[in-house]
């Protein structure tokens, strides 16, 4: 349970981790909080030469609030997402997700970008980060670019992310100002704290009247990577949304997911558990929206 | 691989060391510097009982690189003792409530509960719940643990108001 010997960087600069990245051709890896890279490598599942720590890098933590979206950059602390008022206020959904990442020990070391780096299929942030049309702002030696969520995770512990490129901040869009939107995130795992069994986040906006004028629900450890419900979104979208109009969108649910079986649980007890927690997150979501003042 | 210094407050001493990167926090409390109380479970971030305050915050020791504390300032169980060397209240609340049967959780249970009585000194049930949630034991099913904190919690309370 130790890691193979590696050389470690304690970097001061973006540009300093980006020119080790290029040059080291995919040997070098970054730390962040270390909190899925630390068991890895003592499980010598991974073996880097280099391991590149970005704990340092004042420009890759903070929170910034502005009109129309909130950045949090890549190396902030979960916990610090979890405290900050920007991010309850603005992003009540991430906020609801952090609650259920680890435990304190976890968030207090572990990042916002590290837990979507990692894409793990089950995982919380990532859910989040989806349901909410995040996208993310990759850095390598070429320069910046921008990649929305929605193309950013491919499989399992799979993202486009080449070796080469540093995430620096993840985008979270907030809608126009004045509309009621409401959130909700269940999950059922085996215990509080461990990876999710499956996991749903939801976020519902309601016009004046009541009609959804936008229905964002998103599904985790149901699938190789978190997955959009878009045909029940399509479903809820202008309408006055009562349980008759979820329980058609529920069967949408069933078509979309390939879930997998493992120790933890069949595909068909996550096919069944995806549905039953998208009922509650939906319901929960739209209360939530209609007791939001405009 | 080459070694590299590094410098550590632990429990409020300074601490040299010169560790193998690829050297845990925990390794080097234990190996090094000979503070065997943090204890090892299963080494990669789910049980707990490693657990230590980094900057004043728990965190698990096993999933840090001992290189990565340096210049920061640690406490482990021993640094929750009064400064004699006598248990310190916290420890005496675990005992008095019998909240061990093997000890083999307890360094990290203190740990959590310390930093949960530091911050909210009157935790509700599910505060105290949350606040070890980190933290396995596989003999006490827990209660006797959540008594010791409330009763640590309200002796510290009776302190304040004599």
């Amino acid at each position: 349970m130790k890691p193979a010997p590696f050389c470690y960087t304690l970097a001061n600069s973006i540009e300093e981790v980006v020119t080790i990245l290029d040059e080291s051709g995919g040997d070098a890896i970054i730390i962040a909080g270390g909190q899925t890279l630390m068991p890895m490598m003592a499980l010598r599942m991974a073996r880097p030469e280099i391991v590149v720590d970005i704990n340092s890098i004042k420009e890759l933590a903070g929170i910034i609030s502005s009109d129309d979206e909130v950045t949090i950059k890549a190396c902030t602390r979960q916990t610090t997402a979890l405290e900050s008022s920007i991010v309850v206020d603005r992003l009540p959904l991430l906020a609801k997700a952090i609650a259920f990442v680890g435990h304190q020990q976890i968030r207090n070391r572990g990042t916002v970008g590290g837990s979507l780096s990692l894409a793990d299929p089950a995982s919380e942030i990532p859910l989040a980060a989806l349901t909410m049309d995040a996208y993310v702002t990759l850095r390598s030696v070429n320069g910046s670019r921008t990649v929305s969520i929605t193309d950013f995770f491919v499989g399992p512990m799979m993202t486009v992310c080449e070796s080469n490129e540093l995430m620096v901040s993840v985008h979270f869009p907030t809608g126009p100002a004045g509309e009621r939107v409401g959130t909700s995130f269940h999950e059922v795992s085996e215990r509080h704290g461990d990876f999710a069994i499956v996991a749903v986040a939801a976020q519902i906006c309601l016009d004046g009247d009541g009609v959804c004028t936008r229905a964002a629900v998103a599904i985790g450890g149901a699938h190789d990577h978190p997955l959009r419900a878009s045909s029940l979104e399509a479903k809820l979208v202008s309408k006055k949304i009562s349980s008759d109009v979820i329980q058609s969108g529920l069967t949408e649910i069933l078509k979309l997911l390939e879930p997998y079986d493992d120790q933890h649980a069949s595909a068909s007890y996550r096919r069944e558990t995806a549905s039953i927690l998208a009922e509650r997150a939906i319901t929960e979501a739209l209360a939530n929206a209609q007791e939001a003042t405009q | 691989m080459s070694k590299l210094d590094i410098i550590v407050t632990v429990n409020g001493k300074t601490v040299l060391g010169s560790v193998e990167p690829r050297m845990s926090l925990l390794d080097f409390l234990r190996s090094e510097i000979g503070l065997t109380g943090t204890h090892m479970g299963c080494e990669h971030g789910v049980c707990g009982a490693c657990s230590i305050l980094f900057d004043e915050v728990p965190v698990r020791s096993c999933l840090m690189l001992a290189v990565q504390a340096n210049n920061h300032a640690l406490t482990t169980v021993e640094g929750l003792c009064n400064e004699d060397g006598s248990t310190g209240e916290l420890q005496d609340a675990f005992r008095d409530a019998h909240a061990m049967q093997c000890g083999y959780c307890t360094p990290g249970m203190l740990i959590s509960a310390h930093a949960l009585l530091e911050t909210n000194p009157d935790p509700s049930l599910e505060d105290i719940k949350e606040a070890i949630g980190g933290n396995l034991c596989r003999c006490t099913g827990y209660v006797q643990i959540i008594e010791a904190i409330q009763l640590a919690s309200t002796r510290r309370s009776g302190a304040n108001q004599s």
